[in-house]
């Protein structure tokens, strides 16, 4: 059975807390370290963690092919909601909620970038988001976290149920994502349309997106504001849930519309 | 049972300079175009001789890398097609899931044809998966495009009518109309290779010939099997022409030059695997189910190390794989004429019989010279013997 219905979908995932309604879509790796930072945002909201179609234990739909096809999906959510909800979007997760907002942000209060993806700044032989796919597997993990050997999880513990969850993550982050390589390059254009207050959330020392790309991010946002967190890499909200936690608790309390 | 040469036109001389990955991150400043230049004219060369042997002729293509040089299985293939009259072509094959284009493909498979008056067989192959990369094709849609590119392909091999419309999920043109039409009717034989039972099932379901590389003593049984299986569940016993073994052959006077050439060509598999960790399992390449275990063993390259076997099981590195390792491994049939032939049969009654043996008797470093002998050697003293065999 699944944990969360939008319509006639059903959907892996986590409900908790209980207060406005916030909404976290995830990145495309280490969903489940996500705990921690979902545990204290359900001190204040009520949070809705979905997996995406595809990932984890969530079914995909085969008509289910773009980053569109999950914005649209969350826009259904979004729309079952009483009120706006504060949407917050990590790396791949980002990318989603930027193509939501750019589609209507008619029930969104607020949106948090994460190091987010999705956009592209550069020319055709820059690379704004590093490859994952084409780096050794330890420069990967030395680039998305501050501190990798904290992090990174031991596989060969993990049960079967968790591994298959983590290949069905990293497929589906492959299927929506490979090419254009985790951006969208219709996106740029359209993002004068996310008339909402908007905080932009950056690992310091983020080797996947730099700080620097996410206050370009920033810049072409109408109305953001750029925040980083030190000692965190690609995931500041596992590293430091605390704090990204309270970041955005201070954004909400002084920027979101009610 | 008929024979092919394969070989994957190497270029070796950039294997001294290679270390962690002789695939995808290879600059091609390691290839001199003039040397280059005389490599392919030589492998053409040995193949145009086995227009003389009675021995047919086999290409296949790999991308970035100084492993094999044939980027276009096709490439070599047209001028084969013109210069040689007798042996039959396969082209094993065209990597119909990570090309742009399948009515590109129809299209250089169809003029082949012609030209050769017939002689063409026609590959089409998923890839390895450190064939991503260079494409920078979905793996996880890989196999889905395979699927939709093997029909549109065929489908337009044999619409003589005039325009047809095409509006698939990965493919889409709206007057496809393929000239020239090819010389066989309805059209060239259609090959894939496989390394598992699952694969081998769904080309049994198509009534593809299956080619069968590096799966040695250990693992070629039960994808014979499955292919029969399947072909059995349609309703026919699969002719031995369904099959097809590649191995590398040392043929040589003496069972010392026998395994001299073996040891040569085993360059091939020595080489063949490496290839930065990173690039081995692209995500979605494999099911999520075999990614997990993966995940759990340690890595794609920690699967792959382990799939070269001896007869009773036990892994053996293919990097410092030796000959008497591989003939063990059923990956080269090696020595005399009579050890070669003796080799093939035990193994050919092992697995239940095949109807082709690709033969790679050319590979690695191995001399111009050394081939030709290789290859007239084995016409002269063994192809006669396996005229009653895979019938």
């Amino acid at each position: 059975m699944a944990a969360i219905e939008i319509g006639n979908y059903g959907l892996d995932g986590s409900t908790a807390g209980a207060g406005p309604p916030l909404l976290f879509l995830h990145g495309g790796d280490y969903v489940a370290q996500n705990g921690r930072f979902l545990e204290i945002l359900a001190g204040h909201w009520r949070v809705t963690a979905p997996r995406h179609p595809g990932f984890g234990h969530s079914a995909r739909p085969d008509g289910f092919r773009t980053v569109h096809d999950l914005a649209y999906l969350y826009l259904d959510w979004l729309d079952r909601q009483p009120a706006g909800a504060v949407v917050v979007g990590s790396s791949f997760g980002g990318w989603v909620a930027l193509e939501i907002a750019v589609r209507s942000v008619e029930k969104i209060a607020g949106l948090v970038l994460i190091d987010s993806l999705g956009v592209k700044f550069g020319g055709h032989e820059d690379r704004d988001i590093v490859d994952i796919y084409a780096l050794p597997e330890d420069e990967v993990r030395q680039r998305t976290f501050y501190d990798p050997a904290r992090r990174s999880p031991d596989y060969s513990a993990l049960d079967d149920n968790e591994l298959m969850a983590i290949a069905c993550d990293r497929q589906a982050t492959a299927l929506y994502g490979w090419r254009p390589y985790m951006h969208d390059p219709g996106l740029r254009q359209w993002l004068h349309r996310v008339q909402v207050p908007a905080l932009v959330l950056w690992g310091e020392n983020d080797g996947i997106v730099t700080p620097e790309y996410g206050e370009r991010l920033c810049a072409v946002l109408p109305n953001a504001r750029f925040r980083r967190i030190a000692r965190a890499g690609h995931y500041p909200q596992i590293e430091h849930p605390e704090t990204a936690a309270e970041a955005i608790q201070d954004f909400a309390a002084t920027e979101v519309r009610r | 049972m008929k024979v092919w040469h394969f070989s994957e036109m190497a270029y070796h001389p950039a294997w001294p300079h290679l270390e962690q990955s002789y695939r995808v991150i290879v600059p091609s400043r390691l290839f001199d175009p003039k040397i280059g230049a005389d490599l392919y004219h030589r492998y053409l060369d040995e193949w145009a001789l086995c227009d003389e042997l009675g021995i047919n002729i086999m290409t296949n293509e790999h991308h970035a890398t100084a492993t094999c040089a044939d980027s276009v299985c096709t490439i070599p293939m047209a001028i084969l097609a013109r210069e040689t009259k007798k042996v039959r072509l396969l082209a094993l094959g065209m990597p119909i899931g990570n090309r742009n284009d399948p009515i590109r493909v129809a299209e250089e498979y169809s003029i082949i044809d012609v030209i050769s008056r017939g002689r063409l067989e026609m590959g089409f192959v998923k890839g390895v998966p450190f064939e991503i990369s260079p494409a920078n094709t979905n793996p996880a849609e890989l196999t889905e495009r395979f699927w939709e590119a093997y029909e549109l392909i065929l489908k337009a091999m044999t619409s003589h009518d005039g325009p047809f419309n095409w509006e698939g999920r990965h493919f889409q043109y709206r007057s496809v109309n393929v000239w020239p039409r090819p010389y066989q009717q309805p059209h060239p034989p259609v090959w894939t290779p496989v390394g598992s039972t699952e694969s081998a099932t769904e080309a049994a379901a198509r009534d593809m010939v299956i080619g069968v590389l590096n799966t040695g003593w250990v693992r070629t049984p039960a994808i014979f099997a499955a292919y029969r299986n399947k072909a059995r569940e349609k309703g026919h016993e699969a002719s031995p022409d369904r099959l097809a073994y590649m191995a590398l052959i040392g043929i040589g006077e003496s069972r010392e030059e026998g395994y001299r050439r073996a040891d040569q060509i085993l360059g091939y598999s020595r080489t063949s695997g490496i290839v930065a960790p990173q690039f081995a399992n692209p995500p979605g390449y494999v099911a999520p189910r075999a990614a997990a275990q993966m995940l759990k063993s340690g890595g794609a390259m920690a699967a792959r190390a382990t799939r070269v076997q001896t007869k009773d099981g036990h892994p053996i590195n293919p990097r410092t794989m030796t000959v008497e390792e591989a003939i063990d491994a059923g990956l080269s049939f090696a020595g005399t004429p009579d050890d070669v032939f003796d080799q093939l049969k035990a193994f050919y009654d092992h697995v239940g019989g095949f109807g082709h043996l690709l033969m790679m008797a050319q590979g690695g470093t191995i001399s111009h010279e050394d081939t030709v002998a290789n290859l007239t050697l084995f016409s002269k003293e063994v192809l006669p013997r396996l005229a009653d065999l895979g019938r």
